[in-house]
């Protein structure tokens, strides 16, 4: 069989289709920096551990230095620089930005993308490790400081921001359960 | 990085071709083990077959009353799976103690069963290492120890198997399915794992070239009163010092049935028969589950610097026992 060591992959980001050549090593997170040009993912500890490469995937909050840019193809990316609607920041960057949920601000993308990622998960009804009663009759876990902080353990922040962290989480949480419920209404 | 031919598996026939009988080829699910390992060097494949696409995403009810979990559903489906939840709780409780949130999003279950330990000297490339690099040895034995096996090593190798799904899954009798050249073929979990001896890099029992394609569930009904506690370093994202899943049917002050099994304590996930031979029939007390973890941790064999695991268990045994007791009670 004919073997090669790198493909043509179209990587889909933030709405936007870039068909670039790949060596198979690449990781979507090299891609993003270092190809495209989108340097908001940022590259912590490259092992997975950190959280900082933090980007959503099909939806989903991944560490993208563990997804190999070859294994993206045609996948929906969001990455930090695409959660804004135009001008109006996304509820967990404002949350962030008002109660001060960072100091150096490293962390700081992958911490948002990560916080949307908990929140959509939070509200499909998923358990955490802190949820008491993981079965489905029990009443869904409300989003207390504990179930925040054991959803986002993932995320490490070397400043220690971890308080107003917290804190920006719920009150997006809170404010998209409103605008949920309002246009439910 | 070595440099490595990358395909896409449309079907589960075609990845197996695809790898065919390549020892330099590998399969990739979420990457969250492999990818890592190959950053340092420890994997080398010269081919990795993409199966995160395959039609091996569902969770469906089997004929008996059990359920089949595809082998590329992620943590994250499985952990969130109402029949999971409902039926196996300690599955979903075990699958949300591991990893991080973005990792429980990638990863997938039969990768989760094949990933590697974290041994210290297995992931460091200076180090000799049994299962890394046979006839090398185990500075383990010697060294850096105090998270490594108590029950079931060896002189060659005294690492952990990091799973906490495979703990839950072990305690329920799971079987894993798999596809070979040859055609489709089953293991029970209990027979997965390969002993330690003296060929630590023998790890399994599939076949060469083999793709898990998924793990069945038989119906369990004690699973549906069952608990996994997880002890580590941190509060979370950490793997387990010690761990245990147990299930616990009680009527009328007395044991009807119990699942134990046990994680971070061996090469592979720990189904603790013993343990459960002592608790059917036995008062559902503390002096019996006591008993139990006693007659489980007898066989121990700790090294200098992790004999505290042996006093964890038994008192990690008895608190979740205890626990599923008081449940049954109220």
């Amino acid at each position: 069989m004919a073997s090669s060591t790198s493909s043509s992959v179209t990587l889909n980001i933030n709405g936007e289709k870039h068909t670039l050549s790949v060596d198979h090593r690449t990781t979507l997170l090299d891609a993003l920096r270092e190809r495209l040009d989108l340097t908001g993912t940022k590259k912590g500890c490259d092992q997975g551990q950190c959280g900082a490469c933090t980007v959503l995937v099909d939806g989903r909050r991944t560490v993208s230095c563990l997804q190999l840019a070859v294994a993206s193809d045609e996948r929906e990316i969001t990455t930090v620089e695409g959660v804004a609607e135009g001008d109006r920041l996304h509820p967990v960057q404002q949350a962030f930005l008002d109660l001060d949920g960072f100091q150096c601000g490293y962390c700081t993308p992958g911490q948002i993308c990560s916080a949307i990622g908990v929140i959509e998960e939070h509200a499909a009804g998923w358990p955490s490790a802190v949820t008491e009663d993981v079965r489905p009759e029990a009443a869904p876990p409300p989003l207390t400081p504990e179930e925040i902080k054991e959803r986002m353990s993932g995320n490490l922040c070397r400043c220690g921001a971890y308080v107003q962290i917290a804190e920006a989480v719920a009150r997006a949480a809170a404010e998209t359960r409103t605008e949920t419920e309002e246009a439910a209404a | 990085m070595r440099e490595f031919d990358y395909r896409r598996a449309d079907d589960v026939p075609g990845a197996v071709a695809l790898l065919g009988a390549d020892p330099e080829a590998r399969y990739l699910g979420g990457g969250t083990n492999l990818v890592d390992l190959m950053k340092t060097g420890v994997e080398r494949p010269a081919r990795l077959v993409d199966v995160r696409a395959l039609p091996l995403n569902r969770i469906e009810p089997t004929d008996d009353g059990g359920l089949r979990i595809g082998a590329t559903v992620t943590n994250s489906d499985l952990a969130a799976h109402s029949g999971i939840r409902h039926r196996y709780p300690a599955l979903t409780q075990a699958v949300l103690a591991g990893a991080s949130g973005q990792l429980r999003n990638m990863a997938t279950v039969g990768g989760n069963l094949l990933q590697r330990t974290r041994c210290g000297y297995f992931t460091d490339l200076t180090q000799p290492c049994n299962k890394r690099a046979p006839g090398s040895g185990c500075p383990a034995v010697r060294g850096e120890h105090h998270n490594h096996a108590v029950l079931g090593a060896s002189d060659h190798c005294v690492a952990v198997h990091p799973s906490d799904m495979g703990v839950a899954l072990t305690a329920f009798d799971a079987v894993v399915s798999y596809e070979t050249a040859d055609g489709p073929g089953e293991l029970p979990l209990a027979g997965f794992y390969l002993p330690v001896g003296d060929t630590p890099h023998r790890e399994t029992a599939l076949p060469p070239g083999a793709l898990i394609t998924g793990v069945t569930l038989p119906p369990v009904p004690v699973a549906a009163r069952s608990r996994y506690r997880k002890v580590r370093e941190r509060a979370s994202y950490a793997f387990a010092i010690g761990s245990v899943a147990a299930a616990l049917d009680v009527s009328g002050g007395v044991v009807r049935d119990a699942r134990l099994a046990f994680g971070a304590v061996a090469s592979r996930p720990w189904r603790a028969h013993a343990a459960e031979r002592v608790l059917t029939g036995a008062p559902a007390t503390a002096e019996y589950f006591a008993a139990a973890a006693d007659a489980e941790l007898a066989a121990a064999r700790p090294l200098p610097d992790n004999g505290y695991k042996v006093t964890l268990m038994r008192n990690l045994v008895v608190a979740v026992l205890s626990e599923l007791a008081e449940e049954a009670a109220r």
